[in-house]
């Protein structure tokens, strides 16, 4: 029972510790990350073995204590942020380590926030509650704002201030849902509002608000206006960090409530809507990213075109013919969106740590010197396109069936232009690193050459990306199971 | 929720308006933070509001939530100040570049 | 019959294993590379005789990989999938040996030997696959593993190159990916290859079936360089002369036509496909290429170019068989498959050669060639009258096919576009015979060989000068002994006979 309380609690922990004890913090690092890891894996066991897990904090049942509610879909977030999170850890143990005479780097002000992130983004993966929702997402938004603005320069400061006022009016609406709900059925855990719930004008407008807020912070257009400046300009592992993992945790909450607590309602013509606007942020996103100068900017649109596929399931999952198709494609393409995204941004995020620039222009000066992050940038590419066989193909292609199932038309030509422009984007960048024999131009000089640490980080996530192609036989069972949940 | 309570949710609805208005429109960053926490307070009251139960004594946890939620508005505002201060008067940049 | 498992799938895995390892090898180790590269070839090729072997025997060696909601990793080794499968492992190992001798010094000889064994892999995996998933699958790999390899050279030319490439590949892909997650959804599980179709006329309403045919055979068609999806032919011609002969005249065009093949015979069946109505359009569609191709073919100085466009139109000459719906038809477009294959990277060997150790690029170039390098321009007209259609070269016997199917089902206009393609054909292609051997010899450099000393008698150097000839050679060959058996014609007419249940001439 208390399993499901240590992956919110270890984090927490330790972001204390990282607070108080600034010098250890590597240390620190390495041994929490093994703890976190440990905290999820015991959990994700104790799940798989004994079905979905409920945990009354402080002995406090509902409906007057808070209730940690704790089932496959939960299990399959924690998991992905955890491998997500180890791998970002080793990658900032260097990204943001000291370099010998500088002054003290932002190290000491990443640690306890990205710890506390940790803790904010579990703690939402495991609560039962709709106000304890609330607070996790304002405990992950306002770390995640405070990680963008590590990074010192005015540009990156003013979209902090942009991505917190968003976040903040989010969760305000969020919360404004909540307390409509609240007023109307007088409960706040998530299972005993899903039995209380009835179609009617109030839920309607709870779910409504509570939308409108959650699409502010997954960044579906047009609501997606926050997301290029906060991960564009954010150093390298908060970027990864904030499109892997952050916007999902909006995500988990919209599958949560749209399709578990609001059962009950007509969600067709919502779920639609949804859709309209995830197409179009498909085409929306690609194109900005095609035209994008920077490549971290470039991948920052790759998440808003990449958040519009998530969407298009959205009707998929409100018709009970096509569910489980809809169900295990968005767990497929957000799970690999994750894994690549992040491996996309550390791979970014080591180029312009190691040559001081990310222009896209420039990049047939740079690429050539890094074989391993050009492999890794260029794996979590053909996972975000969505060829064969990496994890984004077999969602995508479970995304196909439901809408051709459906008898759409619209759908998957959405997808097909969607896959087109992202190869668009990615093999712009991937060009680069064919250089020609007596090019003029030299290769720009690397300031500091990147470790394993950066470039096999990376690596290993793109793999992983990989895998989840691979290893589709083994997942496709945990994630079918896992959707059932929703 | 109650008839007495209605004046409550509907001055909470319209500050939520307000603020929310305000965010749009008003171009300073001042501004748009106290917005926001006008906002919030909206939120609150109808959360409140929500706490009136007929002839029983009101709802306690309505009034946890706001309280847990001004203490969270709090924080944001405050990191938020931090923010403009820093976006007003750039240090000598005491961190490293990252 | 699940037997032999591991027969396919060694098949596939002997290029992709050592491909892996050959990428990472540092530039220098350049005896470690050669070694493994022609092992693998020389490993694969034997794998391949080996089912050969089997199939001729009646047993058809299958593996199976299940994966998720319906669709499953199958490789089955029937025997049009070892006609490509066969041209493949052949050609690998020549060209190989002709790469080696080409890329001499050249910068990044490992990545481009990896992306290559992957190529080949990639080729093999199309060849062998058993369901239209795995070969999708296989065909996606084939575009990811040759984009670098048209990229190669790295020039601005060869970026743009590689672009146009990918873009209207991709785009062929994604038609492709609708089309079979549609029919899957209306199979209702894997497509599986099985001749006479697995489609019924019936199964869904015929506009449906329709645009799945359209929309896989579209995909299909741009590898396939089928009017006017062939635009990216030509461009990708700036690739060095090893990829250009075994990826764009042999690999990638021969798995977009067995891709057309597959789905005519194996998924949709001619019957199915003739009641739908889309056999005509097809037919003429390819008629349409081969005859634009051989037009516009005559147009180009450049030789690769050239050559390009004369590859648009020959590959169609196999589309053309299928889609014509006769058993004589089909024996003659897929006996092309090989004719073609070993004619074309002949002539783009020779091209090769010639741009490589004398700087000649264009047809106004070649004059007297014939004197100096003898060999290895007898080799190039070897392949220009096999595309003509010369006998006793292998291009004959597929033109006599083609025609004699066309005859067979009363299409009388197959004999007017084939001889009309065979004299333009001979127009493009017979004068730069006539210039190569006639013409007096216009001077230039003598080529040398790697360490600085004059090659033999200013012929190529001889890891340059075999393959083609070899190829040549089993062109020849083909034409000469088509009657034996284990014959590309006669593996054709094994495989018209499953798709029609008789024995056809």
């Amino acid at each position: 029972m208390a399993a499901a309380i240590w992956p919110v609690v270890v984090p927490l922990a330790l972001a204390l510790a990282a607070f108080l004890w600034p010098r250890g913090t590597r240390l620190l690092a390495g041994i929490g990350s093994a703890a976190v890891v440990a905290a999820v894996a015991a959990l994700a066991a104790r799940v798989a073995a004994g079905g979905p897990l409920r945990y009354a904090v402080g002995g406090w049942p509902a409906p007057a204590g808070i209730t940690l509610a704790v089932d496959g879909l939960g299990t399959v977030f924690l998991a992905v942020t955890a491998l997500v999170g180890v791998a970002l850890t080793v990658y900032a143990m260097r990204y943001f380590r000291p370099e010998a005479g500088a002054p003290a780097s932002a190290e000491g002000s990443f640690w306890p926030l990205w710890w506390g992130l940790w803790a904010g983004l579990n703690g939402l993966f495991v609560t039962g509650d709709a106000f304890n929702a609330y607070v996790a997402l304002e405990i992950v938004g306002l770390t995640a704002v405070a990680l963008v603005a590590l990074a010192r320069q005015a540009d990156a400061v003013r979209a902090a201030l942009r991505y917190l006022l968003v976040s903040l009016v989010g969760s305000l609406l969020f919360l404004l849902g909540v307390a409509l709900l609240y007023g109307r059925f007088g409960v706040l855990d998530l299972g005993l509002l899903a039995g209380l719930m009835v179609a009617g004008p109030l839920p309607a407008v709870a779910l409504a608000v509570m939308t409108a807020g959650l699409v502010l912070k997954t960044a579906l257009f047009p609501l997606h206006f926050w997301l290029p400046p906060a991960h564009g300009q954010a150093p390298a592992p908060v970027s990864a960090a904030l499109s892997a993992l952050v916007i999902k945790a909006g995500l988990y909450l919209l599958l949560r409530f749209w399709f578990g607590v609001f059962e009950p309602l007509d969600r067709v013509a919502g779920t639609w809507l949804l859709a309209g606007l995830g197409a179009v942020a498909v085409v929306w996103g690609s194109f900005q990213a095609l035209a994008a100068e920077r490549l971290k900017l470039l991948v920052a649109y790759s998440t808003v075109a990449q958040v519009g596929y998530l969407f298009l399931a959205f009707p998929l999952l409100a018709d009970p013919a096509t569910a489980v198709l809809g169900r295990e494609a968005v767990l497929y393409l957000a799970l690999a969106h994750a894994l690549a995204k992040a491996a996309a941004f550390m791979a970014a995020g080591t180029l312009l740590w190691a040559v001081g620039t990310d222009r896209i222009d420039d990049l047939h000066n740079v690429l050539p010197s890094f074989p391993l992050t050009t492999a890794a940038f260029a794996l979590a590419g053909v996972s975000l396109i969505g060829l064969p066989p990496t994890g984004g193909f077999v969602g995508k292609w479970m995304l196909l069936e439901g809408m051709i199932a459906a008898g759409s038309w619209a759908g998957p030509a959405v997808v097909a232009v969607g896959t087109f422009l992202a190869a668009g984007y990615v093999f712009r960048v991937l060009v680069q690193a064919f250089r020609a024999e007596g090019e003029p131009g030299e290769l720009r000089p690397v300031h500091r050459r990147p470790g394993p640490a950066l470039e096999w980080s990376a690596l290993a996530l793109a793999l992983a990306a990989l895998g989840m192609g691979f290893l589709a036989p083994v997942l496709e069972p945990v994630l079918g199971a896992a959707g059932a949940a929703i | 929720m109650t008839l007495t309570a209605l004046p409550l949710a509907l001055a909470g609805a319209a500050l939520f308006g307000l603020g929310v208005h305000a965010l749009l429109v008003r171009p300073s960053m001042l501004r748009k933070v106290l917005a926001v926490n006008v906002a919030g307070t909206g939120v609150f009251l109808l959360l409140v509001a929500g706490a009136q139960r007929g002839d029983s004594p009101p709802d306690p946890v309505p009034h946890a939530l706001v309280l847990t939620g001004i203490v969270v508005a709090v924080s944001a505002t405050a990191l938020a100040l931090a923010l403009i201060r820093r976006l007003q008067a750039p240090g000598p940049g005491r961190g490293g570049d990252v | 019959m699940s037997d032999a498992p591991w027969l396919p799938l060694l098949a596939v895995g002997s290029a992709l294993g050592p491909g892996v390892i050959i990428a990472f090898l540092a530039e220098h180790r350049h005896r470690l590379r050669t070694a493994l590269n022609l092992a693998a070839a020389g490993v694969q090729l034997a794998v391949v005789v080996a089912l050969v072997a089997v199939v001729a025997a009646g047993r058809t060696p299958e593996a199976r990989i299940p994966f998720v909601l319906g669709m499953e990793i199958l490789f089955h080794a029937d025997a049009l999938s070892l006609l490509l499968a066969g041209l493949s492992a052949v050609l690998w190992l020549l060209t190989t040996v002709y790469a080696i001798g080409y890329l001499e010094d050249a910068p990044h000889r490992s990545r481009f030997f990896g992306f290559f064994s992957l190529c080949v892999s990639a080729t093999l995996g199309v060849a062998l696959a058993g369901n239209l998933f795995t070969f999708f699958v296989f065909y996606e790999l084939l575009t990811l593993a040759t984009y670098p390899l048209v990229v190669h050279r790295g020039t601005r030319e060869a970026r743009r190159a590689g672009q146009v490439y990918l873009g209207y590949t991709l785009a062929g892909g994604m038609a492709f990916l609708i089309g079979l997650v549609w029919l899957h959804h209306l199979v209702g599980g894997p497509v599986t290859f099985t001749p006479g179709g697995v489609v019924e006329a019936d199964m869904a309403p015929a506009a449906a079936l329709v645009a799945i045919f359209a929309l896989l055979v579209g995909g299909a068609g741009v590898k396939a360089a089928l009017v006017p999806l062939h635009g990216w032919l030509p461009i990708a011609m700036v690739a060095p002369a090893p990829v250009s002969a075994l990826l764009h005249a042999v690999a990638v065009v021969k798995a977009g036509a067995f891709g057309i093949l597959r789905v005519v015979l194996d998924v949709f069946g001619l019957d199915t496909a003739a009641a739908l109505g889309v056999l005509p359009v097809l037919a003429a569609l390819a008629a349409t290429t081969i005859v634009y191709g051989s037009v516009r073919a005559l147009f180009q100085d450049y030789l690769k170019r050239r050559l390009a466009y004369s590859t648009v139109s020959q590959v169609s000459y196999i589309t053309l068989g299928a889609a014509l719906g006769g058993s004589v038809a089909l024996v003659g477009g897929l006996a092309h498959l090989v004719h073609q294959g070993l004619m074309k990277i002949t002539l783009f060997f020779c091209a090769g050669t010639f741009a490589e150790t004398r700087g000649i690029h264009r047809v106004s170039e070649m004059a007297g060639i014939g004197r100096r390098m003898p060999w290895t321009t007898s080799a190039f007209t070897v392949g220009a009258l096999g595309m003509i259609g010369v006998p006793p070269t292998a291009g004959f016997i597929t033109k006599w096919y083609l025609g004699l199917g066309g005859l067979e089902i009363g299409a009388d206009w197959v004999v007017a576009v084939l001889v009309a393609s065979s004299l333009l054909n001979a127009a493009y292609f017979l004068p730069i015979v006539y210039t190569a051997w006639f013409r007096p010899w216009r001077g230039g450099p003598e080529p040398m060989d790697g360490i600085g000393r004059p090659a033999w008698r200013g012929e190529a150097p001889w890891l340059l000068l075999v393959p083609p000839v070899v190829t040549a050679l089993l062109a020849l060959g083909l034409g000469l002994l088509a009657e034996m058996p284990l014959s590309a014609l006669d593996w054709a007419r094994r495989i018209s006979h499953q798709e029609f249940g008789a024995w056809s001439l």
